[in-house]
């Protein structure tokens, strides 16, 4: 392109090039000469240099394209293909030939900056959410699909919020049985304050403060005095309770079997629901899921009565006693409804198959790495609850 | 609660299998905990006949017997006993089977040089006795080849749990009359006695404390032979877990067992003057059964005479008064206790028994009569006497409850419709009194609860019972009415924030924990600010104390994994600090704690040695949680105070205000350090959630219009001279607002002392970052800004260096 500029400026003068047909140039040799020369040229200074010899304003190729301006139309027709083809060839050899010089140096330098990338990165230090944590997100989730709210309340609660209220007056043997932590000390209105024993209390408190209908989860601290290879003085349920009009055991039973199926994330869930006695639920069920062992772990999935199959307890639940809701500040005549409890805990046990409860709360980094959860495994339930392991 | 199924049976006629029966205890609720099944026990060994029996060659004390199992040749069996001889029918056992008392497996084996193929064994070898003088000799016509557990009758025992409403299955004929009414047999009736009395009672009986001990039956029964009782009794205590201890003794633990009625016998010898029920005196001692002493108080009903108390009402009886193999004449009580009273005695006491927890759940007060009788003819037929008239010493309880129940409701709260009449046999099978008509769905029956039934109050009782005898299987799953649409969000600001927070720590590379919401007491004290919250009865000293922070928990797992050689350790909680708050409630307030401690980063190749956590990494880590809470980290104050736990030069508090303390962080104090056996610097943090301001306004998606600036920012570098104590977030921030239409960021990059700077001074390089609006900036422009940052630095002493 330059050259083509070139060309009309030197229009017109007159110089020794051969006329046509007086001294014939062979053009084809001379293109390979030129050809030859660039090919052996061996840095980029010899290839300059045969630039300005070939095309420079003095070059020979130059030249050659001066003698079109003295050549007849006839003439030009048929040597000026010839000659633009011979400066085509040279131009393009010259520019591979510097390609080739370039890239060769280019090449030379990034090998001298090779670097052993098999050395480590720095590191990013990888947190996780601890299993509960996880678990009782989850349970959210799932919860709040079904309209359930998150409740919460004291851990240090009051003897009548954590016993009389769930029917279960001074000297009731169920408050025997409750293993409870006490503190030497009384609140303004006189009551005993104590360690909640289960999270039953934030039904009580739930019911006063939110009026129904009404559905909430609480899960949270309890405390029992209780202390061996399978119980912990401190553990963590989850309670649920819905207040409305004509719910029944029937929904119960769905509830739990939706949230079970949600949760574990398999339909062959089977429930069996068997009488108990819980002073704050009449009637009460005990819930019971069919499990069986898979690689020395319960793996819950089918009916307990199937063969290689078992029960095993997972809830505690029942209708709410009408006393209860009595205490709750409602009218059981028109109000009515369930509530269901569970350890949290265990069900991150079953889950995902840790088998020491103690360990929850150790904080031993090397068992929250392995069975903690990333930050990013954020339970939906379009992407599903659990995480894979 | 333990009982044999032969026991079960003596009140149930029912020929169901074990398997369908335990089956039905569970539908039922009353849950079945185990069950022992003695025939697994004596799997292997059967009835078989000795068909001759010769010296043993080589032995004089053996012999080698021929054995007809009953199937297929005789068997060899080289045998010890002096009783062993043809024609003998004993129990073999074959090779393989397990010996019940000492757990050997027989097996093939030769006995001096001659081969035995199995084991006659004693009653002691099968765990049926303590006899051991020689083989079990069955009657003659014992079916050979029979296993010995079916002809024995190898009697199953059952444990139920029996839950704190079922006084009534605390007797095994309550158990059985449940299965009864559950269509697995029919309930033998309570048998009629006949009146034993021959003679007047002799002894006064009264009850002084109406309150707690409404009615006190005793009798006097005399001429008794005490002994061990027989074999039938003894089994069936043994099954229930009783301990046989004498005929008078277990008569009246029968009593309890069979039918949940405690009784008590005094050794009348030991006796003077009337026996009364009456509130202990304070301070008055009993020396009871279980060989303690129990100091008693005003509260606490007891049984006394003239001399002192006999018996803890209701819970144990004292060791002075029981019977012993010499007693001849004995008191027999039938009491009536308030169930609240022995309650609260006995958890005074923390004294639990047999009788406690049946009195304590509530005994059947129309069963006391009855019970004497019952009870006074099992004891003459055991150990002879004679009895007297009954004493009947006030009176129980007798109104009967009366529940009002509509058949509909068990649709309503249990969710299964079950036909009226259905109910109604129900009911009456459970001993309930039904008055109402069936049709009328909708209309309330007159339902009489019987004695045994302390714990129906209500309807719902009586659905759960129709319900639960009819079959929780039969309730079918009901969809839980849902609003329409999608779910709403139900999580509050609180619940949002610490959700946020966790995973917010967790994707910096911290470590979530659980700790121990309590703590060694001087633990929480070295935290406390004001009285912690401490247990009244601890599980141990080491959980003792509510924590005021979450620190020391952490501290301490910080320490167990440091110990187990964790370097570069990031562990953070989430969770309560317990306080105290008003009118004697508590206040529970949410914060994130967490410990850095050992390497921030380890030794590298590219960055030659570890480098430990200093403070500045619990500030980086506290403001950059602290953004993501939606704290207006650019208008908090760091400020000192962080508390004594803290390193007093390296730690500050982020406030929001002079008041509002956000956060508090730095380096963990030595002291506070060797107090829990740490080495090594920590770098600590608590951020206290609950100080976080809320967003104000309204809950709005849409945000505050933005577009960024077209003209380009540009910096400026400026240099001050300042005193050495002077905070240089200080001097950032009076740079910052300087001049606030122009300035947007303030950010310091150096702090030099040393050679050029005078002494008591420091150098601190800001550079500013200046936005302009509608025009670029003109040198008078400029220079306008850096006299106002210069005036604004100047009041805080700072000199701008040239």
């Amino acid at each position: 392109m330059r050259f083509a500029r070139i060309v009309p400026k030197d229009r017109g003068s007159k110089t020794s090039i051969p006329r046509q047909g007086e001294n014939k140039v062979d053009y084809a040799a001379t293109g390979q000469d030129a050809l030859a020369r660039i090919a052996q040229a061996q840095d980029l200074d010899t290839l300059e240099a045969l630039r300005v010899e070939f095309l420079g304003k003095q070059g020979s190729v130059s030249g050659l394209l001066k003698t079109l301006g003295k050549m007849t139309p006839d003439e030009r027709q048929v040597e000026g293909p010839k000659i633009h083809a011979l400066r085509e060839s040279v131009t393009e050899a010259l520019a591979a030939r510097k390609a080739a010089f370039e890239s060769a140096a280019l090449e030379a330098r990034l090998a001298s900056e090779t670097i052993d990338l098999s050395l480590p990165a720095p590191e990013t230090p990888r947190g996780s959410v601890h299993p509960v944590s996880q678990v009782m997100d989850e349970l959210a989730e799932i919860f709040a699909d079904m309209g359930f709210a998150v409740a919460t309340g004291p851990e240090i609660e009051d003897d009548w919020h954590n016993f009389t209220a769930l029917n279960m007056p001074e000297s009731h043997p169920a408050r025997a049985m409750h293993d409870t932590f006490y503190f030497p000390d009384r609140d303004a209105k006189g009551r005993e304050m104590l360690l909640r024993t289960h999270t039953s209390p934030v039904q009580i408190r739930s019911m006063i403060s939110e009026g129904a209908p009404l559905r909430v989860i609480a899960p949270g601290r309890v405390y029992r005095s209780d202390s061996d290879a399978t119980h912990t003085p401190m553990f963590h349920q989850i309670e649920g309770l819905v207040i409305d009009k004509g719910i029944h055991l029937g929904h119960l039973k769905w509830t739990l079997e939706t949230f079970l199926k949600a949760f574990f994330e398999r339909e062959d869930i089977v429930l069996r629901l068997r009488p108990s006695y819980f002073p704050f639920t009449e009637p009460s069920v005990e819930v019971d899921v069919g499990y069986a062992y898979e690689g020395g772990r319960r793996v819950v999935g089918g009916s307990g009565d199937a063969p290689g199959h078992a029960w095993m307890e997972v809830l505690g639940s029942g209708m709410v006693n009408r006393r209860v809701i009595e205490f709750g500040g409602l009218d059981p005549d028109e109000w009515q409804g369930f509530a269901f409890g569970t350890g949290v805990d265990r069900l991150a046990m079953l889950k995902y198959g840790m088998d020491d409860l103690r360990a929850f709360f150790d904080g031993d980094v090397r068992w929250l790495s392995h069975y903690g959860f990333s930050a990013h495994d954020v339970p939906t339930l379009s992407g599903g609850v659990g995480t894979a392991a | 609660m333990k009982f044999s199924l032969s026991w079960l049976k003596a009140y149930l006629a029912t020929d169901a299998s074990l398997e369908r029966i335990a089956e039905k205890l569970n539908a039922i609720g009353l849950e079945v905990e185990g069950i022992e099944d003695p025939s697994e026990k004596l799997a292997g060994f059967r009835v078989a006949r000795v068909l001759t029996a010769e010296r043993h060659p080589d032995a004089d004390k053996l012999q080698v017997l021929s054995v007809d199992t009953g199937d297929g040749p005789p068997l060899q069996v080289v045998c010890g006993a002096p009783n062993a001889r043809a024609g003998l029918v004993g129990v073999l056992g074959l090779p393989g089977a397990v010996v019940p008392a000492n757990g050997m497996q027989l097996k093939k084996s030769a006995i001096r040089g001659v081969e035995s193929n199995g084991m006659m064994c004693s009653v002691r070898e099968l765990e049926m006795g303590e006899e051991h003088d020689g083989i079990i000799e069955l009657p003659k016509d014992a079916p050979v080849g029979t296993a010995f557990a079916d002809y024995h009758g190898a009697d199953p025992v059952i444990e139920v749990a029996i839950t704190p409403n079922r006084p009534d299955c605390m007797g095994v004929y309550g158990i059985a009359r449940d299965l009864a009414a559950a269509g697995l047999g029919t309930l033998e009736p309570m048998s009629e006695v006949e009146e034993l009395s021959s003679f007047p009672c002799p002894v006064e009986i009264r009850t002084d404390d109406p309150e707690g001990c409404p009615a006190f039956y005793g009798r006097v029964v005399r001429g008794v032979r005490n002994g061990p009782s027989p074999q039938w009794l003894q089994d069936r205590l043994k099954s229930a877990g009783q301990r046989p201890i004498s005929a008078l003794v277990d008569a009246t633990n029968y009593l309890m067992l069979g039918y949940g009625r405690p009784a008590h016998a005094y050794d009348l010898a030991k006796l003077t003057g009337a026996v009364v029920a009456r509130r202990a005196h304070d301070g008055e001692t009993v020396q009871a059964l279980n060989e303690k002493a129990y100091t008693l108080d005003g509260d606490m009903t007891v049984i006394a005479d003239d001399a002192g108390v006999h018996d803890i009402a209701g819970i144990m009886g004292g060791e002075h008064s029981g019977c012993t193999e010499e007693t001849t004449d004995i008191l027999l009580e039938i009491a009536y206790f308030d169930p609240e009273r022995i309650a609260r005695t006995g958890r005074k006491l923390n004294l639990t028994s047999d009788a406690r927890q049946r009195f304590e759940r509530g005994v059947d007060p129309g069963f006391l009569g009855l019970a004497m009788e019952h009870l006074t003819k099992l004891v003459i037929t055991l150990c002879g006497g004679e009895a007297s008239e009954v004493v009947i010493a006030g009176a129980a309880p007798d109104t009967p409850k009366i529940v009002h129940f509509a058949p509909a409701l068990t649709e309503k709260l249990g969710g299964v419709r079950i036909e009226a009449g259905e109910q109604k046999r129900i009911l009456e099978s459970l001993g309930f009194t039904v008055v109402g008509e069936e049709a009328n769905w909708e209309e309330s029956w007159a339902v009489t609860v019987p004695g045994w039934r302390p714990d129906i109050d209500g309807a719902p009782d009586l659905v759960e019972e129709v319900v639960r005898i009819h079959g929780l299987d039969n309730v079918t799953s009901v969809a839980l009415p849902r609003a329409d649409g999608v779910a709403r969000p139900t999580a509050t600001p609180a619940q949002k924030l610490e959700r946020r927070m966790r995973r917010a720590a967790a994707a910096r590379g911290l470590h979530e924990a659980v700790t121990w919401s309590f703590l060694p007491e001087a633990e929480a004290a070295a935290f406390a600010d004001g009285e912690a919250w401490t247990l009244a009865n601890p599980i141990s000293e080491d959980m003792k104390t509510m924590r005021p922070s979450l620190l020391p928990g952490l501290l301490s797992a910080g320490k167990r994994n440091l110990d187990r050689g964790a370097t570069g350790l990031r562990l953070f909680e989430i969770g309560r600090r317990y306080l105290r708050g008003k009118e004697g409630a508590s206040d529970e307030r949410l914060a994130l704690g967490f410990v850095l401690a050992g390497e921030k980063t380890p030794r590298g190749w590219a960055t030659g040695k570890a480098v430990p956590f200093d403070a500045y990494d619990a500030k980086a880590e506290v403001l950059a949680l602290l953004a993501e809470a939606g704290a207006p980290v650019d208008k908090l104050q760091v400020m000192g105070e962080a508390g004594p736990q803290f390193h007093p030069g390296q730690s500050a508090t982020l406030r929001l205000g002079p008041k509002n303390v956000l956060a508090r962080f730095g380096m963990l104090h030595p002291s506070i350090a060797k107090q829990f056996d740490i080495e090594g610097a920590l770098a600590i943090a608590e951020i206290h959630l609950d100080a976080i301001p809320a967003k104000k306004g309204a809950a709005s998606f849409t945000r505050v219009a933005y577009a960024p600036p077209p003209l380009q920012a540009v910096t400026r570098d400026y240099a001050f001279l300042v005193p050495v104590e002077l905070p240089a977030g200080d001097l950032v921030r009076v740079v910052q607002a300087a001049d606030k239409a122009n300035i947007v960021a303030a950010r310091l990059f150096d702090d030099f002392r040393g050679t050029g700077i005078p002494e008591g001074h420091k150098s601190l390089a800001v550079e500013v970052t200046l936005q302009p609006l509608d025009k670029s900036y003109k040198d008078e422009d400029l220079k306008a800004i850096t006299d106002k940052v210069t005036a604004a630095a100047a009041k805080l002493g700072a000199v701008l260096r040239g």
